[in-house]
């Protein structure tokens, strides 16, 4: 098991301690080894690996290259990778090797990360517990008869079970902060526009952002600055000047303004999910940081706001696969309609058919403006309460699912009950934000995470103030099957 | 708002999806579930919000109008289910 931090591997890189390619096949490994038992993996790049890793020796013998060149990731497979599949979780992308490789991918390649594999998610990342995957359930390493969290299941897994130090995820509703709690990780969501969406394959576009997740504030930090940046193949990309989110990661959060939202801590919060992110608030306040009550009174609309928004662009963004150009066509169609209608049916699995069933209903006549034109309007009643609370706090926190990891097939048959893992994230993806997941206890052996949500583009101070946390406590540094 | 058998059966039309009967009905049953777990919004005070449809005010950048890709076209279509002499093949439309 891997349990180093992104900067101790690349120091032993840099020393010549070891090598790139020693550190890929002990990935690889590893990988081949917890595959079985985990399911993480959907696609295993050893090949490549080893190519790449190589070359990053070479670029460490020149006394060349970044904190990440020789370190090993794993990407969700939704980034579309030139030359190695692109299955997104679906039978409908089974086949799918894209013509291009996603820029965030790219970035990590050229900044000498070395690729060991493609990982499990909820299909078309729609789910919260990578169940409804065409490759089968992942499991959660912690517990293998629980779920990982979702949609990017299999990165936080593959990060949690000590496989890969690093991996990306996407997260339109909190599926990097969820998977991230449910594992003991830590997981960004940067704010929208950061990260570029070029060769993700698209689930909901004004919501989708790709991102890190590693054991550590400070391994996210190496990834995040690597991976964000201005992107002109990507219309929404925020033309901002590249920064280093690790350089400044040690500053003091002596004065930094936490506020609670009340809608956050009510009374039927799990009260050992309460206990645990209580005890955490005390760490930050006895290292300095003024916890303050605030309000986000329409925080009951968001999950309503968001599962009418994001299947509404969802239906939009899945008419692509019609069984024409690329992707899954069903055998003997009788016409054109038939062939549409039949691809789609059998190339989709269950939850995608029903969340493009809820998004058309909600976009046809007679029903768009009760459902999705009133859906945009909370969805900036929203956005404004998090803009006006981020005027009077720095960050705001609170758990980042109301419970812990919970057993795999529980929910699969209930859509609603899936749904409601994502109540305090989904906001945060209907504002735009970046937020933080990070590990903050246990509760009977499964891990907890607490979110911490910044206001746009201070994802440098979220990850000081939670890097600040981990230099007080352990919990990021605890493993599966190590003493709980 | 609660969606009986042929909105289902219509919504799946318009949707392209091929259900089968015990899909159309499990699925009807399971649009109702989320319609209500949505039906709060109903209660939301909205009067005089604009409606946001993307949480940055940003506005789409104009690039110039200049072709910037290659013809990529068998690279592209060596993914197709069916090609013949660079054309996608479907089933005939026009008897």
């Amino acid at each position: 098991m891997l349990t180093d931090s992104i900067a101790e591997l690349s120091r032993l890189l840099r020393r010549r301690a070891l090598s790139s390619e020693e550190l890929a096949r002990r990935c690889l490994a590893e990988a081949e080894r917890q595959q079985p038992a985990l399911n993480c993996f959907i696609t295993l790049t050893p090949e490549s690996a080893l190519r790449q890793a190589r070359a990053a020796d070479q670029v460490l013998a020149r006394g060349e290259g970044t904190p990440l060149t020789g370190i090993p990731v794993a990407h969700k497979d939704i980034f579309c990778t030139a030359g190695v599949r692109t299955s997104c979780g679906s039978r409908m992308l089974d086949g799918f090797i894209a013509p291009y490789t996603a820029t965030a991918v790219a970035r990590l390649h050229t900044a000498g990360m070395v690729m060991i594999g493609k990982t499990n998610m909820d299909e078309f990342a729609m789910g919260s517990s990578t169940e409804h995957s065409w490759y089968g359930p992942c499991r959660n390493p912690w517990d293998m008869q629980r779920v990982p969290g979702g949609s990017s299941g299999g990165s936080a897994c593959a990060v949690a079970a000590g496989i890969v130090p690093a991996a990306t995820g996407t997260d339109t509703g909190g599926s990097i902060r969820q998977p991230a709690a449910l594992c003991g990780i830590t997981g960004l969501k940067p704010t929208y526009g950061l990260v570029s969406r070029y060769g993700m394959v698209a689930f909901a576009s004004s919501l989708d952002q790709g991102g890190p997740l590693a054991r550590s504030a400070e391994d996210v930090a190496h990834l995040l600055t690597a991976m964000s940046g201005f992107d002109p193949l990507d219309s929404t990309s925020v033309d901002q000047p590249a920064r280093d989110y690790a350089v400044n990661l040690g500053t003091d959060i002596a004065g930094v303004r936490i506020g609670l939202p009340e809608q956050y801590f009510q009374q039927d919060l799990d009260p050992e999910i309460r206990g645990v992110i209580e005890s955490a608030l005390h760490e930050l306040e006895q290292a300095g940081a003024i916890l303050k009550p605030v309000s986000l009174p329409s925080s009951h609309l968001s999950i309503p706001a968001y599962y009418v928004v994001a299947p509404a662009e969802a239906s939009s963004n899945l008419s692509r696969f019609d069984g024409v150009r690329y992707g899954y066509r069903c055998r003997d169609p009788r016409d054109l309609t038939d062939l549409y209608c039949r691809s789609r049916a059998e190339g989709f699995g269950e939850e995608v058919r029903r969340r493009i069933m809820i998004g058309t209903y909600v976009l046809s006549a007679g029903y768009y403006d009760a459902y999705y034109l009133r859906a945009q309007k909370v969805r900036r009643l929203i956005r404004d309460e998090f803009r006006s609370v981020l005027r009077e706090v720095d960050l705001i926190c609170g758990p980042t699912v109301p419970g812990t990891a919970f057993a795999i097939g529980e929910r699969a048959h209930d859509p609603v009950s899936m749904y409601l893992c994502d109540i305090f994230t989904v906001s945060v993806n209907l504002a735009g934000l970046p937020a933080l997941s990070i590990p903050a206890g246990f509760i009977n052996g499964l891990p907890v995470g607490m979110q911490l949500i910044g206001n746009y583009f201070h994802e440098e101070r979220l990850l000081q103030v939670a890097h600040a946390y981990q230099e007080m406590t352990g919990w990021h540094r605890r493993t599966p099957g190590g003493p709980a | 708002m609660s969606l009986d058998k042929s909105a289902v059966e219509r919504v799946a039309v318009l949707a392209r999806l091929a259900l089968d009967d015990r899909q159309v009905a499990a699925c009807q049953s399971e649009l109702n579930g989320i319609l209500d777990l949505v039906e709060r919004l109903q209660g939301a005070s909205v009067t005089g919000v604009e409606p946001l449809s993307h949480p940055l005010d940003i506005v789409a950048r104009l690039r110039p109008d200049l072709v910037t890709e290659s013809d990529q076209r068998a690279l592209f279509q060596s993914i197709a289910p069916a090609v013949d002499s660079g054309l996608y093949l479907v089933p005939r439309v026009i008897e």
